[in-house]
């Protein structure tokens, strides 16, 4: 019994904002399914009350005084944009009727 | 054909005692990187005119008896992913097409500090995902040793540029081995440092590190981009020491652990084993102690590792969206579509199987299975460490299981490409650092002695690197003139 079924991988897609063709999802299912099937060896360790590790190294969240400090002037930051306007980025409508969000 | 160039401390004595120009040494590393570069796919950009007036700035420093150390004026490369400010950073995919970076990278501003001259940007698998670099957009990267085989991933260019005598000294990246890997593959030595002791400030997602042909070189290297850095919020505070101060060649207060798990016959090539063996009787016979030790959760650090490095890149990625930089799809008419169809079209297959990897082991109802399982692994492994690090200062392990594969031998195999990295991938998974030192040839390949040490151990590493080489000549060894 696979793991993980194309049906899966195409919402798993979605959540991802990937769209794939037939091929594309039958091929990663099948490769997701071997790689799911070897990572379940981890569930033959017992775990059981073993704090999760993050980060490696055991550091607070640094803090730092909050001052207004030179940044990325617009036009430098909008020099990539494939699209812009004054200074925003421009794209297409956001909604377009319906959208399962 | 312009001869290789030598290492760090050979070029450094050229131009302190004057028979070479750091302009001379920077067009023999470009016309070297034009050629040998060029056949062996090693490069994604190179900086002709801009580096040269690098160089003529660092010639006029040393003139005026203002040079700033041992990098200055020395020929340098980085990886892809390293951000520099007016050239292009692609990580070596399509969806980063077009875009030059407005700013430095925290390791760039170290190196400019340093006086390096960045001569070029290496060919990478793309976004750093892969044991291979055949994942790269624009072509793999070729061995030296042998044009049919792999160099290595995901460092692969940096490494085939110090290997085939391009620069002294390489920088890329390196989380499950992709520093390492591609070092032991080309026969150079590779250091990953503890996480956070280099900036990750402009870096793309991973950690920064660097290729050299001896341990001596690594340590001046390192000192350039190591250091705290408050952009970085995992950054470490801890000062830098003078690592190249510390190389005495003195190895005989070292205790040595080899991990058992890591010298199983089972799927390692026998060769490679019997290279590490030896390699750490040499420690042995310059007096270091050797000593058995266990890390008994070794065989789940792959599973480990790619659970939590795939569910990191599936976030990491999101950015990549079509809407502030790089590739956008054209024609979409709603923005769901511009960011489905800009990022199907600009990211390859293996960037695209990570991310469904890790956007599934994070979504609702696998969560605890499979990441959170994955992280609480992760600290038994890190566990494994502190306890082994009780009984020795450092371990030496192979860094590969094999010498370097052929091209396409594993790339319809994605788990089987995984396995390349069965040596590597626990460094990250403990955040200690690592180095991969020439050791010898398996079947004419070059073989790699990895030595891991504790958090911040940078310096013993180096130091027992150091003096392992000042005991052989394995890093002497160059491929055959130009590369294969």
């Amino acid at each position: 019994m696979s793991r993980i079924s194309r049906e899966e991988v195409a919402r798993i897609a979605q959540l991802a904002r990937l769209s794939l063709s037939e091929d594309e999802a039958d091929a990663m299912a099948a490769d997701l399914d071997t790689i799911l099937g070897y990572v379940q060896k981890l569930q033959a360790l017992d775990t059981e009350g073993v704090e999760p590790t993050a980060h490696v190294l055991p550091m607070a969240t640094p803090f730092r005084a909050d001052e207004p400090r030179p940044s990325l002037p617009p036009e430098a930051a909008l020099r990539n944009a494939p699209e812009s306007q004054g200074s925003a980025f421009v794209v297409p409508p956001v909604m377009d009727g319906e959208d399962e969000g | 054909m312009v001869e290789p160039l030598g290492t760090l401390s050979e070029l450094r004595a050229e131009l302190d005692d004057g028979g070479a120009t750091s302009r001379g040494l920077v067009e023999r590393a470009l016309e070297r990187a034009g050629e040998v570069g060029e056949r062996l796919g090693v490069f994604r950009h190179l900086r002709g005119e801009a580096a040269l007036a690098e160089a003529d700035a660092a010639d006029a420093r040393r003139a005026a008896g203002e040079t700033r150390g041992p990098l200055d004026g020395i020929p340098v490369v980085v990886k892809d992913n390293f951000s520099q400010q007016g050239e292009p950073t692609g990580c070596a995919s399509k969806i980063l097409e077009g875009y030059v970076s407005p700013y430095d990278a925290g390791a760039v501003e170290g190196l400019g500090r340093a006086g390096a001259i960045i001569v070029g940007r290496t060919n990478m698998d793309e976004f750093a995902m892969g044991s291979s670099n055949e994942n790269s957009a624009y072509g793999p990267v070729r061995n030296p040793w042998d044009g049919e085989r792999v160099p290595g991933g995901s460092s692969g260019g940096s490494a085939v540029a110090v290997a085939a005598g391009i620069v002294p000294v390489a920088f890329g990246s390196d989380t499950g081995g992709s520093i390492r890997q591609p070092a032991s593959h080309c026969g150079v030595v590779g250091m990953k440092p503890t996480y956070g002791r280099v900036s990750r400030y402009g870096l793309v997602a991973f950690a920064s590190s660097l290729d050299a042909h001896s341990a001596a070189d690594a340590a001046v290297a390192l000192a350039a981009v190591a250091g705290h850095d408050p952009r970085d919020s995992t950054s470490l505070p801890e000062p830098v020491p003078d690592y190249a101060a510390g190389l005495d060649g003195d190895v005989s207060g070292l205790t040595i652990g080899l991990p058992r798990e890591y010298f199983v016959e089972e799927g390692v090539d026998p060769d490679v084993l019997a290279r590490v063996r030896e390699g750490v009787e040499v420690l042995q016979a310059a007096g270091a102690k050797v000593r058995e030790v266990t890390l008994p959760h070794t065989e789940y650090a792959i599973a480990a590792y790619y659970l939590i490095a795939t569910a990191e890149a599936s976030s990491n990625l999101a950015r990549f969206d079509g809407v502030r930089y790089g590739h956008r799809a054209e024609g979409a008419t709603q923005l769901r579509e511009l960011y489905e169809r800009s990022r199907s079209e600009g990211f390859g297959a293996e960037v695209k199987r990570r991310i469904l990897l890790g956007t599934y082991v994070l979504s609702s109802g696998y969560y605890d299975a499979y990441y959170k399982k994955a992280l609480q692994v992760r600290t038994l492994l890190r566990r494994d460490f502190e306890a082994a690090f009780r009984e020795c200062d450092v371990l030496a392990t192979p860094t590969t299981p094999a010498p370097a594969f052929k091209l396409g031998e594993n790339t319809r195999d994605p788990l089987r490409m995984y396995m390349a990295d069965v040596y590597t991938v626990a460094a990250p998974i403990a955040g200690i650092p690592g180095i991969s030192v020439p050791c010898g040839f398996a079947h004419g390949l070059p073989v790699g002695l990895q030595l891991l040490g504790p958090p911040l151990g940078e310096g013993t590493l180096l130091r027992a690197a150091d003096a392992y080489q000042r005991e052989t000549q394995h890093h002497e060894a160059r491929p055959p003139e130009g590369g294969a």
